[in-house]
C-alpha cells in the first residue's frame, strides 16, 4: 500500500494544507512541513513554483514570485526534501505543472522523487489524454499519479479516476485556486461517479478556507485540500509564519478529522 | 492512446481538466461546421463583403529595383478591415461561437491587433467582448486599446508577469476555465492546445491560398520564397500552409531577434528556444533549465511572445521551413524603408519579414520570386517608432 492510501486508511477523513516551495525560502519551508504534520495535517501538498502558473489564482500567483526571486529551483527543493525526510515521514505531494518536469527531464524528475522518498505529483496541465508517458513513469519509480476532476468532467469523471493513483484530487469550483465564500456545486454527486469507479480516496480543493467548509466538503468525499488560505498566511507573516500556520492547520485539521 | 493534434513530436492538449470538456466540444464543432455549406458560405461572404478580401498581391517594383536582385511581391493583408491578417482568423472563430451558442468570447491580445480584430467581429456578430492585454502592451499601444474600446469591447490590463501576450494569454485561459460555460476563447494565433493550431491555421489559410492564384495569374508560375514574420505564427502559417506540398517554394519565418538573438533581449524562439510543454502545447520556448519561461522582449508587441505554434515546430524539425531573425534596428530600419520606397507604413511585425527580404533579395538572381507577407498596417506603430527615433511628437 502507497503511503497516500496508509493516510487515508489511518485517519478516514484526511487534511491536506498546500504551501509553496521556497516561500518566502526553502529554510521555512522545511520547517513548514514539519510543523504542519505535527499539527496534524495528514498529506502536504508542496508547489514547485512556476513562472506561469495558470491553474493559479493571485494568492498563489504571488507565492510562485516570492519562491522564484528567492532562488527557488527544483534541484534545491530535491535537497531540502532530504532533510525533511529526516524529520516526518508525513506523505509529500508535489504539484507542479508539466514544463518545469519536462524540461527537468521527466524521469530524472521521478527517479529524485522517489529518491527522496516523494509519494504523489499533481499535474493540473497534464489531462487524461496526454497523462501516458507521464504517468508509465510514475508507475516505474512508485509515485502516485493524482488526477484532478472538475465540475465540467461529467462523463469524464468514471474514466479519470479508474485510472487514479493515491487520491482523486475534486476541484470545487470553476476558476482558479483561490478562497470562495460559496462552493455550489453538487460535490457528493462527484464523489458518487467516482466511487462507481474506483476504491481511490477523494479529497475536495479549491475555494476552502474555514473549518466549516473544511467539515462540509469533508463529508461529502474523504477530504479537504487547502491551499490559497495557508498561503495567504505564509505571504502576511513571512519567515515568522510557521507559529501562525501550524496554528491555523490544526484547527482545520481537528475539524476535518471530526467528521464520521 | 493517440493524442490529437499532433505535429510531429510537437501540439497536443496540455490544458486542465476544467477546460478539457470545452476544447471537446470546440474540436466537435470545428469538424462540423468546417464542412458544413452554410457556414463556409457566411465566412466567404464576411471575408468577401466585411474584410475586403481578397487582399492585392502587389509587385513592389521600386523596392525589386532599389534592391537589384530578387523579384519582390508583397501581400497586402494591411489592406484588411481592422488592418491586419487577424480578422481572418477572427471572423471564422466568432462566427463558430455564435453557431454553438456562445453569448461572450474573450480574447488576449499583444499588439491590439488581435484585439482589435475579436472587439470587431464580436460587435458586428452582437457578442459580449473582453480582450486582455499586458500592461505594458496597454501602454505601447494606447490607440489600440481605445479602438478596443470604442468598439464595445472591455480590455483589462493584466498586470501578472512580464506584463506582456504570455501575461496576458495566462489570464485569458484563467478567466476562460472561471466562465467556460458560456464563454469562447477566441485564441489570436496558431498555438494553444488542439483544436486551436489547426483552426486558426485554417481560417488564416485564406493568404497562401490567394497568393498562389494571384502569383499564377501575374507570373504564371509559384514563386521561389514565401516569407513572413512569426511571433506565435498565425500569418506566417497562412502563408505557408497551401505552398507545403509545393517543394520547389522555400518557406522563411522571421523571428524578432529584438536586440539580438546571442542576448537575454530576444524572442527569436526556434533560434534560442528548447522543447517545453506550455500554453496547452508541446513546442519549442524561451526558457531556462528549470522549465522557467523566460521573459522576452521585441520591440514588437505583437512578435514578443516565448513560444512558436507546433506546426512552425514541425516544419522547422522537418527542415522544410527555415527560421531566420530581424533585430529591432533592422525592422527599424525597414518600416522606414517600406515607407519611403513603396508609399506603404507597415507593421512593425511585418517589417521584420521585410527587413529579411532587404538583405536576401540583393543575393538572389532577377528571376526569382519572393513573396512577402505584408502582415498588418503600421499606423498603430509610428508613435512607438517616433519614440524609438527619439523623435518628440507632442502627442
Amino acid at each position: 500500500m502507497s503511503k497516500i492510501a496508509a493516510a487515508f486508511k489511518k485517519q478516514r477523513k484526511c487534511f491536506i494544507p498546500f504551501i509553496t516551495a521556497g516561500d518566502p525560502n526553502l529554510d521555512v519551508t522545511e520547517q513548514l512541513i514539519v510543523a504542519m504534520a505535527n499539527a496534524g495535517a495528514d498529506i502536504v501538498e508542496l508547489g514547485i513554483p512556476f513562472s506561469d502558473p495558470v491553474a493559479e489564482g493571485e494568492v498563489i500567483q504571488a507565492a510562485n514570485i516570492r519562491a522564484l526571486s528567492a532562488g527557488t529551483t527544483t534541484d534545491k527543493i530535491f535537497a531540502m526534501l532530504k532533510n525533511v525526510r529526516t524529520k516526518t515521514d508525513v506523505p509529500l505531494v508535489f504539484l507542479t505543472y508539466i514544463n518545469p518536469i519536462f524540461t527537468y527531464g521527466t524521469e530524472k524528475f521521478l527517479a529524485n522523487c522517489q529518491s527522496v522518498g516523494l509519494d504523489g505529483i499533481i499535474v493540473p496541465d497534464v489531462p487524461y489524454e496526454e497523462k501516458a508517458p507521464l504517468s508509465e513513469l510514475c508507475r516505474k519509480y512508485g509515485v502516485d499519479l493524482i488526477p484532478l476532476v472538475a465540475p465540467t468532467s461529467d462523463e469524464r469523471i468514471k474514466m479519470i479516476a479508474k485510472d487514479a493513483e493515491g487520491y482523486v484530487y475534486i476541484v470545487s469550483s470553476l476558476g482558479v485556486t483561490g478562497v470562495r465564500s460559496d462552493i455550489t456545486t453538487d460535490i457528493a454527486a462527484m464523489t458518487e461517479k467516482i466511487r462507481q469507479a474506483t476504491n481511490v480516496p477523494a479529497a475536495v480543493g479549491f475555494g476552502i478556507a474555514t473549518p466549516k467548509q473544511a467539515e462540509e466538503m469533508a463529508a461529502v468525499s474523504d477530504g479537504a485540500i487547502v491551499g490559497s488560505a495557508v498561503v495567504k498566511i505564509v505571504g502576511k507573516y513571512g519567515t515568522d509564519c510557521v507559529q501562525p500556520v501550524s496554528d491555523y492547520v490544526k484547527e482545520m485539521a481537528e475539524a476535518v478529522h471530526k467528521v464520521q | 492512446m493517440m493524442t490529437k493534434g499532433r505535429y510531429g513530436i510537437h501540439g497536443g492538449q496540455y490544458i486542465p481538466e476544467t477546460l478539457m470538456h470545452a476544447v471537446i466540444e470546440l474540436e466537435k464543432a470545428y469538424e462540423y461546421y468546417k464542412n458544413d455549406p452554410q457556414f463556409n458560405k457566411e465566412l466567404q461572404e464576411l471575408f468577401h463583403e466585411y474584410a475586403n478580401r481578397p487582399s492585392l498581391l502587389y509587385y513592389a517594383e521600386k523596392m525589386t529595383k532599389d534592391l537589384g536582385g530578387a523579384k519582390i511581391y508583397l501581400k497586402r493583408e494591411d489592406l484588411n478591415h481592422t488592418g491586419s491578417h487577424k480578422i481572418n482568423n477572427v471572423l471564422g472563430q466568432v462566427l463558430l461561437a455564435k453557431k454553438m451558442g456562445k453569448k461572450r468570447v474573450l480574447a488576449e491580445t499583444g499588439a491590439g491587433q488581435h484585439g482589435v480584430a475579436t472587439a470587431t467581429a464580436a460587435a458586428l456578430m452582437d457578442m459580449e467582448c473582453t480582450v486582455y492585454m499586458g500592461r505594458e502592451d496597454t501602454e505601447r499601444q494606447a490607440l489600440n486599446v481605445f479602438r478596443m474600446e470604442l468598439l464595445g469591447a472591455k480590455v483589462v490590463a493584466v498586470e501578472s508577469g512580464t506584463k506582456t501576450l504570455k501575461d496576458a494569454v495566462n489570464e485569458a485561459l484563467r478567466q476562460w476555465t472561471a466562465n467556460v460555460n458560456d464563454t469562447y476563447y477566441v485564441l489570436g494565433s496558431v498555438m494553444g492546445p488542439h483544436p486551436y493550431p489547426e483552426m486558426v491555421r485554417d481560417f488564416q489559410s485564406v493568404i497562401g491560398k490567394e497568393v498562389k492564384a494571384q502569383i499564377l495569374e501575374k507570373e504564371g508560375r509559384l514563386p521561389d520564397i514565401v516569407m513572413a514574420c512569426v511571433g506565435g505564427g498565425s500569418n506566417a502559417m497562412g502563408l505557408f500552409y497551401d505552398f507545403i506540398p509545393d517543394k520547389e517554394v522555400q518557406l522563411i519565418g522571421v523571428e524578432a531577434a529584438g536586440r539580438g538573438v546571442n542576448t537575454a533581449q530576444t524572442a527569436a524562439t526556434i533560434a534560442r528556444g528548447s522543447l517545453g510543454i506550455f500554453h496547452g502545447m508541446k513546442s519549442y520556448f524561451l526558457q531556462d533549465e528549470y522549465g522557467q519561461i523566460a521573459p522576452v522582449y521585441s520591440i514588437s508587441a505583437g512578435l514578443d511572445y516565448p513560444g512558436i505554434g507546433p506546426e512552425h515546430a514541425a516544419l522547422y524539425d522537418s527542415g522544410r521551413a527555415q527560421y531566420v531573425s530581424a533585430t529591432d534596428d533592422e525592422a527599424v530600419a525597414a518600416f522606414s524603408y517600406l515607407s519611403r520606397t513603396e508609399g506603404i507604413i507597415p507593421a512593425i511585425e511585418s517589417a521584420h519579414a521585410i527587413a529579411y527580404a532587404q538583405k536576401l533579395a540583393p543575393t538572389l538572381p532577377k528571376d526569382k520570386i519572393i513573396v512577402v507577407n505584408v502582415s498588418g498596417r503600421g499606423d498603430k506603430d509610428v508613435a512607438a517608432i517616433a519614440r524609438y527615433m527619439g523623435v518628440d511628437l507632442h502627442e
